[in-house]
């Protein structure tokens, strides 16, 4: 099997929000997958239409070959999840809280759930209600990584993770992933992203608005460029690409689409370029371009409606 | 300093509460409205009243389930028959509240954030004691304005709604000092339920035939002896201030001794692996629900205990008075210990279904707490998962019944020396009623499975089924607003002309009704956060 979750058109409402509003995500067998967005965006909603906890308005999903509502019983066996905010049963122990949820999808590697505890440094003996958020996390992680399954999807899953048990966490989804397993991976830690993700989704307002690898999403992003001209130069915001121009006589500081790149400094040498400085988008602009409210018009769009 | 920030908890509070206090108390002044207006039209002459005084006299099962009756008089009669039931009903509410207000906000962590602003230590357990108080202060009012306004002495209106609101009072405060003892606010307001159960328990006891000093521990006793109408004794008041003030300096003394957060014993670790049985949706829903179904056995082993022994006394009265003999004949619903035992098991249905209510919408609960989203992400479908609860909501009321039926009738049978036969009478006696608690099952799990914002009113169904049980004879309802109740169709267990039918009927219609329910948690969407 090619895709492990492929969603085409998928919409959900709640009341008047409109919560997912034409979700397209493909998501290849076998490879880690990072799902970003800005809160609210529609993340959670879109894991749990594949869990097949709310049922979508309309569209197309289907998980490991399977449609995530009508086969929701029969998928669980083979994926685990974690949320962003693991609830535990306060009167239950830690230890008990794993075992029951790996034996409720059919399983449990005891071995690994050992090695595991051991490698998250979680005391199993304590009651659910003292644990606190990071261990929270820890239970409902273990719990996940300990069964056998094909598929794992995560939401947030490192939220209020210390960053050595962050660095845990990355060690075990590389593992997973060596193991052929299939990652979906919301976040907002870009590092984690950045070191663990093959491809990349940005969701925005119930939009899947780009997909790729993160050399492909840094193309489709602007460099900002920075040139000492000879003379002053024409009517630059005219360019197709262009945003954010500054002109100061014959200094000019303005950004460009990348793919549109080749135009802009054509136009540069046309007037004669003293000096100049380019400098590539860093991840973090390339997400918070999109996590921004007001999204401008521009040909990431254009990609998103391609892709 | 330690109170800093109470008033703006007392609004808070308010807020929160803006539906649900206002719901108790017009229900509590409906009642009381409709009690005036029916004692004083129907029993207006004094005839008519020692009529009534001498049925009460002569049957032990509303000694047993109201407390004795000290008068003829109009007032009387309503400090008997309501003094008691909406006073153990305001503690009941009163306790819940206190608990909301402080354990529950504790235990989720919303308090943590409150408590970060300026709030002193204190303003959580003062503020969430204030609301208590101001609840009954509210009820307190309507009740002297109600029976005042009915024409009553109007010093024996304030006794009266003294009689109605002092274990608000006390059980309120009760329960803000039990909500300091375990982190667990189902705990807190467990204890305190099993408390008030068992003061009305005692007083029931002490009222037959047990020995009287028992009624004189409870509570529920002392206000039935502040005799409203009758004596007016204000002294019981003492007993109350006294009482009040020992619980408070408890609580606050408890609360200013603990952490934020902790109860007073460390919560003990846990086993490291869970047994082997742990791993189905049943044996979850029985570590989540068992402590509960507990706490309900043993309270209805007492419950039939008492009952049972209460019992004793009946058959005398009747002995000695052959035109009640007549009477019964007539009615044809068997002897009189039958028809006794009919009753206590009526009312019996009305508190188990309570439990099955309670036992149902812990689905809810969990899907709300995002605690069902775990398990349902596992190889568990929803009906199984549900299952696993509506196990508890099933069975958990036949045990229940049984359980008191057994209880009264082991007591009862071996007072009379015929165990065999009391037991099996008393065992028919409740498991009549078993088709009318599941049919409240079965409303809540419908009301989940299709309208789960709604489930919480399977509670307000349930307080119209007591309303027209209790009300309906003495406001004269038509038969067909009689109907609407699935007690109203319970057959006598013992008349000769017992029809089985009704029982199917009701059968039928709690499986229908659980069927519609889990059919729609099929197709619905599972709660999210937020």
């Amino acid at each position: 099997m090619e895709t492990a979750i492929s969603m085409t058109d998928v919409h959900k409402h709640f009341g008047r929000t409109h919560a997912l509003d034409g979700l397209d995500l493909s998501v290849r067998t076998g490879e880690v997958h990072g799902f970003l967005g800005p809160n609210g965006a529609g993340k959670s909603t879109t894991i749990r239409v594949l869990l097949g906890l709310l049922r979508a308005d309309s569209g197309k999903a289907t998980l490991l070959g399977g449609d995530p509502w009508r086969d929701a019983t029969s998928l669980h066996r083979r994926l685990a999840y974690v949320s962003g905010d693991v609830t535990l049963w306060p009167a239950l122990s830690g230890g008990e809280i794993i075992d029951l949820l790996g034996r409720l999808r059919g399983g449990l590697n005891v071995k690994r759930r050992q090695e595991l505890i051991e490698r998250f440094e979680l005391d199993p003996r304590k009651k659910a209600r003292t644990y606190s958020k990071g261990n929270r996390q820890k239970v409902g992680l273990i719990a996940a990584l300990a069964s056998d399954v094909e598929l794992l999807l995560l939401d947030e899953p490192t939220s209020g993770l210390d960053p050595l048990m962050e660095a845990v966490f990355q060690e075990c989804v590389n593992e997973e992933r060596r193991a052929g397993r299939t990652v979906l991976l919301s976040s907002h830690i870009l590092a984690e992203v950045e070191s663990l993700c093959d491809r990349v989704s940005i969701i925005r307002k119930g939009r899947v608005v780009e997909t790729g690898t993160l050399a492909e999403l840094r193309h489709l992003t602007r460099t900002s460029i920075t040139a000492e001209l000879t003379a002053e130069p024409g009517d630059l915001a005219a360019l197709p690409g262009v945003h954010d121009l500054r002109t100061e006589g014959a200094h000019v500081t303005f950004e460009v689409d990348t793919s549109r790149i080749d135009g802009a400094l054509k136009a540069l040498t046309a007037v004669g370029v003293r000096s100049l400085t380019s400098r590539p988008p860093t991840l973090e602009e390339l997400f918070l371009r999109h996590y921004e409210d007001e999204l401008k018009p521009g040909p990431a769009e254009d990609g998103a409606s391609t892709s | 300093m330690n109170f800093a920030g109470t008033w703006s908890l007392v609004r808070l509070a308010l807020r929160r509460d803006r539906i649900l206090l206002p719901v108790w108390l017009i229900a509590f002044a409906l009642i009381l409205q409709s009690a005036v207006a029916t004692f004083t039209k129907l029993y207006d002459t004094a005839q008519e009243r020692a009529e009534l005084a001498a049925s009460v006299a002569s049957n032990p099962t509303f000694e047993a389930l109201y407390g004795p009756l000290y008068g003829d008089s109009t007032g009387a009669f309503l400090s008997w028959r309501y003094g008691t039931t909406i006073g153990v009903f305001a503690a009941l509410m009163s306790l819940l509240i206190a608990v909301r207000h402080t354990r529950a906000e504790e235990e989720t962590g919303r308090l943590e954030l409150v408590r970060a602003g300026v709030v002193g230590r204190l303003a959580p357990l003062t503020s969430s004691l204030i609301t208590v108080y101001l609840a009954n202060l509210v009820l307190f009012a309507l009740t002297a304005a109600i029976t005042a306004g009915g024409g009553l002495d109007g010093a024996g209106s304030i006794a009266f709604a003294f009689q109605i609101t002092v274990n608000g009072v006390v059980f309120g405060t009760l329960a803000g000092l039990t909500a300091q003892i375990t982190e667990s606010a189902r705990f807190a307001s467990g204890l305190a339920g099993l408390a008030l159960g068992g003061c009305y328990l005692l007083r029931a006891v002490g009222d037959t035939g047990g020995p009287a000093w028992l009624s004189w521990l409870s509570p529920i006793g002392w206000a039935l002896r502040l005799r409203p109408f009758e004596e007016n004794a204000w002294w019981v008041l003492g007993l109350f201030a006294a009482l009040t003030a020992v619980l408070l300096t408890g609580a606050y003394s408890l609360q200013r001794r603990r952490d934020f957060g902790a109860g007073l014993v460390a919560p003990r670790p846990g086993p490291a692996t869970a047994r082997p049985s742990l791993r189905t949706p049943l044996a979850l829903a029985w570590r989540l629900q068992r402590g509960l179904l507990l706490g309900w056995v043993i309270g209805f082993v007492l419950l039939g205990a008492v009952f049972g022994g209460a019992a004793n006394g009946v058959e005398d009265i009747f002995d000695s008075n052959p035109q009640l003999m007549e009477v019964l004949e007539r009615l044809d619903q068997g002897s009189i210990i039958d028809i006794y035992m009919t009753m206590i098991m009526g009312i019996t249905a009305l508190i188990v279904s309570v439990y099955s209510i309670q036992a149902t919408l812990r689905l809810r609960a969990e899907e709300t707490g995002l605690l069902a989203e775990p398990v349902l992400a596992t190889g568990v479908g929803r009906v199984k998962w549900a299952a696993g609860h509506l196990a508890f909501a099933v069975i958990g009321p036949a045990v229940l019944l049984l359980t008191a039926g057994a209880a009264m009738g082991l007591v009862y049978g071996a007072a009379v020396g015929d165990v065999g036969g009391q037991l099996t009478s008393s065992l028919r006696s409740s498991a009549v009623q078993l088709p009318a608690v599941w049919v409240l099952t079965g409303l809540a799990v419908a009301l989940f499975g299709l309208a789960p914002r709604l489930a919480a009113l399977a509670w307000a169904a349930l307080v119209v089924f007591v309303l027209l049980g209790q009300l309906g004879p003495i406001l004269q309802l038509d038969q067909w607003a009689m109907d609407l109740s699935p007690f109203t169709h319970v057959p006598a267990p013992s008349a000769s002309t017992f029809d089985a039918a009704p029982l199917l009927w009701l059968l039928a219609l709690a499986a229908a009704l659980t069927t519609a329910g889990l059919t729609g948690l099929r197709r619905r969407d599972i709660a999210s956060a937020g």
